[in-house]
Parts: C-alpha cells; structure tokens; sequence
C-alpha cells in the first residue's frame, strides 16, 4: 500500500477501499486458526477455493482464511456473511455445496447448521446459538470479518481510524486521561488500571521510554490472546502505538511465543504493511510522531511472562524476574520506564478511543469495565474462544456458552487463573465475572483461563497437576518457590498414591505460607493460590485421601488396603 | 549522599541513602541472618534468609534485607513470629538438601528448624549461587553457572573453561554454605562425564 501521509489521505483510501467492495456480496469466512489446523482446516480453505473457482465465482464470494472464530468444540466453523449463517464441523467435502448454497441464496444446509445437543433443532443465524447468543465479542468478533493478512480489510472495518483520532484530535495527556476514565484494568492477571500505569511511565525519568506488548500467554489452559493477536494484529498494533504517544516512547516491543509460526507469520507482515503505509516508523500518518517495534521471542519457560523477567529475556539475559524493589514501569527495559500491558489490554485502546469513556464504563461492574476475553476449557461441553462483558455471571458462561459439563458428568467447580488462580465450589457459579469479586473467593480471574471440573476430578490430583508444570517453570533462584513447590509436589505426590500421612495439610500450609510471603516475584507468591482454594473448599477430599486412602472423585489410583 | 533516618529493631538509624537494610542494620549492631549474600558480589535475594518486616505508610511489608533500599523513617522488624516462621521453613526446606551443613545446623538452632521434615534430597546445593557469582564478578571466569531451571536447576562447570581455570584457583570452594565439596563434586563429575 501507498504511504499515507495524513489523517484525510486514510479517509481517501479507506473510502476507496469500500467503494471497490460490494456491500452485497457474500463472505465465506473459514477459520484457518491453529486450533482449527488439528481439525484439518487447511484442506477446507484449499476446498474452498477451488470451489469457487470451479463455479466461476471469483469476484462474487469471497473466500476468507480468518483467525478463531472462538467455536473449538464444533470446528472447523464456517461464517457466511451478509446472511450471518453459521456452519459447523465443515469438512473439504462440503466446500462445493455450501459454496453453491451462497452464491445461489438458496436454503442453508440443514445437516452442517448447529443442532441444539438437548432438542436436535438447528439453528441457522450465528447469534442465535446458544455459545454465540450470550456473548459480547467486541474484541474477537472482527476475527469473522477480516483477513488478518490484509490491512486493506482492517482500514475497511474501520481501522487506524483511533489512531488518527488519537494523533490529530488528542494531546497526549487527553489519550491518557481518557484511558484512566474509562478504568480499562490490565487483561493479563492483575487487574491492575492501565491508564495508572502509562501515567508512572510518563512521569518517569528516562533518556527513552518503552512500550511493550505481552504476548507470552505462557499458562495451560489459555489460548484467547494468541486467538486474538493472531486473527487481528492490527488492532493490537493501532492500541501500542496509541499508547506510546500517551507514555512518550518512541519504542516498542512485542514479546511474544517462539512456538506460535503462524502468529509470527501475521505479525510479522502486519508489521511491515504498516510500516509501508506510513502507519508506523517515521512522521506516523504525516503527524510528526516516530514510533517503531521490535518483536522478540520467549524462551520457553512460564516466567518469561513475568515483568521484570520478561525485561531481563527482552535485554538478552535469562529470563528471571529481579530482586530490587522498583517498579518496571520507572525502571524496565535498559533500566528504563518501560510499560508493559498484555495483548487483550492494548486491544481496548482503539475501541475507547474511537467509543469514549461511557461506552467502555457502561459495560460490567462498578470496578470491572468492558468485555472480557475467556478460554473456556476443561470438561464444558463447548470449549473455546469466548468473550463477554464483564459482570456476566459464570453460570452463563458455563452452562449457556458452555453448555454445561460434558458426557453427562456433573459441575464440581470452576477454576479461573491457571496454575496460580484458584478454584470455587459448582454451588458458587451464580458469582459475577469480576477482578475484585472473584479475587476475594480465592479464585482470581487472571488472564482469563476458565477451567470446567467435573464431579470424577480430584482436586488434590488438580493441584498436584499446577504444582509439578510450575517446578518445571519456574526460573529456580529463589529458595521458597524452588524448594517450596519441590516439597509441596512430593507431599501431594504421596497423597494422591495413597502415602498421605497425618500433618501433610499442615506441612502443605506451612510451606504455602513461606511462598505467598517471601518468594521472589509474583509467580512464586501466587503459586500456592490453587492449593490454598483447594484447601479452603475442599479439604475433606484431601482428608479423605490422607485418612481412609480413599479418592471420593475415584480419579487417584490408590490402591485398596 | 544525603541521610536517612530509620528504625531497625527499635533503634535510630543513621544511614546513607543507596544502602541495603542489611547494611544499615549492621551499622548497629543488629544481625540479619544471610545464606547468600557476600559482601563483594552484587545483592542476589535469592535465599530468602534476610527476610524482614518493614512498616511504611501504615502498611506492613516484607522484603529481602540484602536488597532492599533504606527510605525515610521506616520501621523495620529483624525477628518476629512470623519472620522466625518464614525463616524456619526456608531452613527446612534448605536441611533436605544438605543435613549435615556447618553453617544451616547453626541458623537451624536458632530457629528450631527440623531437619526431618521434609523428604531428603539428593543433591547438597542449596542454589546460594555464591560459587557462580564470585566466578563471574570477581573472577571474571563465567567457569561455574546455573544450568536448567524451576526444581530441576543446578549448577555445573564448563568443562572447557574449568580445564583450564579451576584446579589453580578453587577460590569458590571454601564460599559454599553446605560444604566446600558441593562445589568440588559437581567440578570432578562434570569431568567425568566429558570422559
């Protein structure tokens, strides 16, 4: 694309782009997410477009590869728009007739619709299922609409468009204001206020300030940043660089997984689609404003996603977190103020900007605004991608979105925040999803991995799952969470065999408390976080392990005395 | 520098600013217990030892003596229930890697710490990193270093550099807190291994 030199110029060409496109014609988008690509997903794409070669609709359907469309369980999904049908479990087999059924508007394919698991009854619009209806995808629900190698389709749904708000409407100070306003808190765990954050870094003294993207996404059960990021990097990018003119860094970093090919692959282009169209690098969009990223990769282990480790891996160094008592938002990157938000986080930015503080705050709670992105995993009966507004129960996204557990099991309980989250009883779903509400049951939202327990899992077995990946994780310097989880897996190892003895719990305490106070970092602090809500909800099953050798969930193999 | 003035176990300190709690706490006569801390290397907080009570603002904290920055009329408590408690655990979790130590039977009087409970360990390094940082700051070698990560983390020579460096030197052999044959065994295996 042409350099865009000013904020007119991105309205020509947006204009032209949508002029060039006919509003009527159909869409088949195909998710080509990697969640997709052990379902096979590439065959279909490949089917589908041979299909509309071969019936001389070229021009007339479009054929798209998109990122998540957030439906695992019922993958590969197909979306056709305008007419908004929703197909499921679409194989290369069924390119043909569904390509014939868009070109020629004829009646949707009654065998690949949804079919209500309870009923049999299909269901032909999108937002009528039941794991679309109930969801707020402001975020994800662009992945359907574009394709994430294309700028022009991003510019075509309104992209860059904050960005040129942001440079030519805005001072930097209103950027910031309007993002403290609106109380867009951090997506990657703490729920920190974003807008606080950027003000420490403004403020901060320093020769250069930076602004990095957290795209590690490190813990099991979590897969919606990578689903976002990878389906639309743009509007990840557009929210860094609005960023960094709010903070005054004129350097950013995307930090992100060695082991994602096709994320790296997207972003990587949207990098340099930006870049030649003079939306990033130098005099952005003719406003005197330099900005340019870098991307670097992990290295592999969990606690590259911790601040100060991050910053460490970011420098060359081993990724373990820092001992000083600094903030990395004074003090980050080359001893710089570096502010650090994870993908999801930036991703609100163009949406406030371009919505305003009431639209953002008018969703979800008193303290927990907007939308919230969800993998949903563990025994649900419709795992995936999942995005609703904040405040929404968890009974919603479990038994509507969700569907319920699974194989006729029953729920047990919920488990939010991976291996340093915590875990609440099935009885408590009706909880509203909410950083401060779920922080106090001892089941803190996180990044948003939400995992289903049904009634045949055993939560000492759970724990002990969290506690052996984190040994492995974790960097290792620091004596409590090295030593702590090293004893704290052997006792829960001797537990779930049957080797239990008396005192275990108050050993398992003992250690857990050592942890939470003087680990190193925050990965060692909250490690012990699922023991301790395993402890506080149900400690009877690891009394019932230890006392009668007996696993109530039958999900130990302890052998009968 | 300019003054700062603080309190460390009820006493008035004078200190310097830039110096560690552990610094100032010793310009009064006051003891924080450390493991790996060495005077001529770079503050680590690995250990966790020195952990300390600081009270500011109205809130209490609880930080790492050998690290932490003196501030301005802070409070902060060297020994207490819950210190002695954190410390304890540390030692116990320390003693299944090496019972026998010198120096955590001492710290482990103190503390009443068990040396039984929990299960043993095989290996003796407690990851004080003292033998790695002193070969890296002081030496300027980089012979001995941390290898893998999380439990399975340990530390190792380079054959290559150790050929060459070590047999003369062995400065590092003496600073080890569970014995100076933690370092000597790992430095004679990793030959071993080459064959």
């Amino acid at each position: 694309m042409q350099r865009i030199g000013s904020p007119e110029k991105l309205e020509e060409i947006r204009k032209a782009i949508l002029e060039a496109r006919d509003p009527k014609a159909s869409s088949i988008a195909i998710c080509a997410a990697p969640n997709c690509h052990a379902l096979g997903n590439g065959a279909v794409v490949d089917a589908f477009e041979k299909e509309v070669k071969a019936q001389g609709l070229e021009g007339k359907v479009r054929v798209m590869a998109t990122g998540c469309l957030g439906f695992c369980e019922m993958g590969p999904v197909v979306i056709v728009n305008p007419s908004n049908i929703c197909y499921v479990q679409v194989g290369a087999d069924d390119a043909a007739e569904i390509v014939s059924q868009v070109a020629n508007g004829e009646k949707p394919i009654e065998r690949l619709l949804y079919a209500d698991p309870d009923t049999g009854e299909r269901v032909e619009a999108l937002d009528k299922i039941p794991f679309y209806r109930e969801q707020s995808r402001i975020l994800i629900g662009d992945n359907a609409r574009i394709d994430p190698t294309s700028l022009e389709d991003y510019l075509a749904i309104g992209g860059y468009a904050a960005l040129s708000k942001a440079l030519f409407a805005m001072t930097p100070e209103a950027i910031l204001d309007e993002v403290k306003e609106s109380n867009l808190r951090g997506r990657g765990g703490g729920g920190f206020p974003a807008g606080r954050k950027w003000e420490t870094t403004r403020n901060a003294p320093g020769e250069e300030k930076y602004v990095i993207v957290n795209g590690h996404e490190g813990e099991p059960g979590a897969f919606m940043d990578r689903a976002l990021f990878t389906g639309n990097p743009h509007l990840v990018l557009e929210g860094l660089i609005i960023g960094a003119r709010a903070i005054g860094a004129t350097k950013g970093f995307i930090y992100t997984r060695h082991d994602s090919p096709m994320l790296l692959a997207n972003l990587n282009r949207a990098l340099e689609q930006a870049r030649e169209a003079g939306l990033l690098g130098n005099d952005i969009l003719g406003s005197g404003f330099d900005f340019d990223v870098e991307v670097h990769f992990d290295v592999g282990i969990f606690v590259s996603g911790e601040s100060s480790a991050l910053m460490r891996s970011l420098e060359g160094n081993m990724p373990e977190p820092r001992p000083k008592y600094v903030r990395t938002s004074v003090s980050g990157v080359n001893d710089m103020p570096s502010n650090l938000n994870n993908v999801e986080t930036w991703a609100n930015v163009p949406y406030i900007i371009n919505n305003g503080v009431e639209w953002f705050a008018g969703m979800g709670t008193e303290k927990s605004n907007g939308s919230k992105l969800i993998s949903l995993s563990g025994s649900a009966r419709n795992i995936g991608v999942v995005e609703v507004e904040m405040g929404t129960s968890l009974k919603t996204v479990v038994e509507t979105i969700g569907g319920g557990v699974a194989n006729g099991k029953k729920l047990k309980a919920v488990h939010f925040g991976g291996p340093m989250g915590g875990s609440i009883p099935g009885d408590m779903i009706d909880t509203p999803l909410d950083f401060d509400e779920l922080g106090k049951l001892g089941a803190p939202m996180g990044a948003g991995a939400l995992l289903v327990i049904d009634d045949e899992t055993c939560m000492v077995s759970l724990t002990r799952y969290f506690v052996e990946f984190l040994t492995k994780e974790s960097c290792g310097k620091c004596t409590p969470c090295r030593e702590g989880m090293r004893q704290m897996l052997n006792i829960l190892n001797d537990i779930c065999s049957g080797e239990g003895r008396p005192g275990d719990i108050e050993r398992l305490e003992e250690i857990a408390d050592t942890m939470s106070v003087a680990s190193l970092c925050s990965l060692g602090k909250t490690a012990p976080d699922p023991l301790r809500s395993a402890l506080r909800y149900f400690k009877a099953e690891y009394e019932a392990h230890i006392n009668e050798k007996k696993c109530p969930a039958g999900d130990c193999a302890i052998e009968a005395n | 520098m300019s003054e700062v003035r603080l309190t460390i176990d009820g006493k008035e300190v004078a200190a310097t600013e830039g110096m560690t709690l552990l610094e100032a706490a010793r310009t009064v006569g006051v003891e924080i217990p450390t493991l790996c801390h060495h005077d001529k290397l770079e503050p680590y907080g690995g250990c966790r030892v020195c952990t300390v009570e600081v009270e500011a603002w109205g809130r209490t904290k609880y930080v790492v003596g050998c690290v932490y920055p003196v501030e301005a009329d802070i409070v902060v408590r060297t020994r207490s229930e819950k210190i002695d408690q954190i410390r304890k655990t540390i030692l116990e979790l320390m003693l299944a890697h090496a019972p026998d130590s010198h120096d955590l039977a001492e710290m482990a009087k103190e503390y009443k710490a068990d040396p039984e409970k929990y299960r043993r360990e095989s290996s003796f390094c407690i990851h004080c990193g003292l033998c790695v940082r002193y070969c890296d700051e002081i030496k300027g070698k980089n012979a001995v270093t941390f290898v893998d990560q999380g439990a399975s983390r340990e530390i190792s020579f380079i054959p290559e550099i150790a050929a060459k460096e070590c047999w003369d030197c062995k400065e590092c052999f003496p600073l080890c807190p569970t014995s100076a044959l933690q370092a000597a065994y790992v430095l004679a295996r990793s030959f071993e291994d080459v064959g």
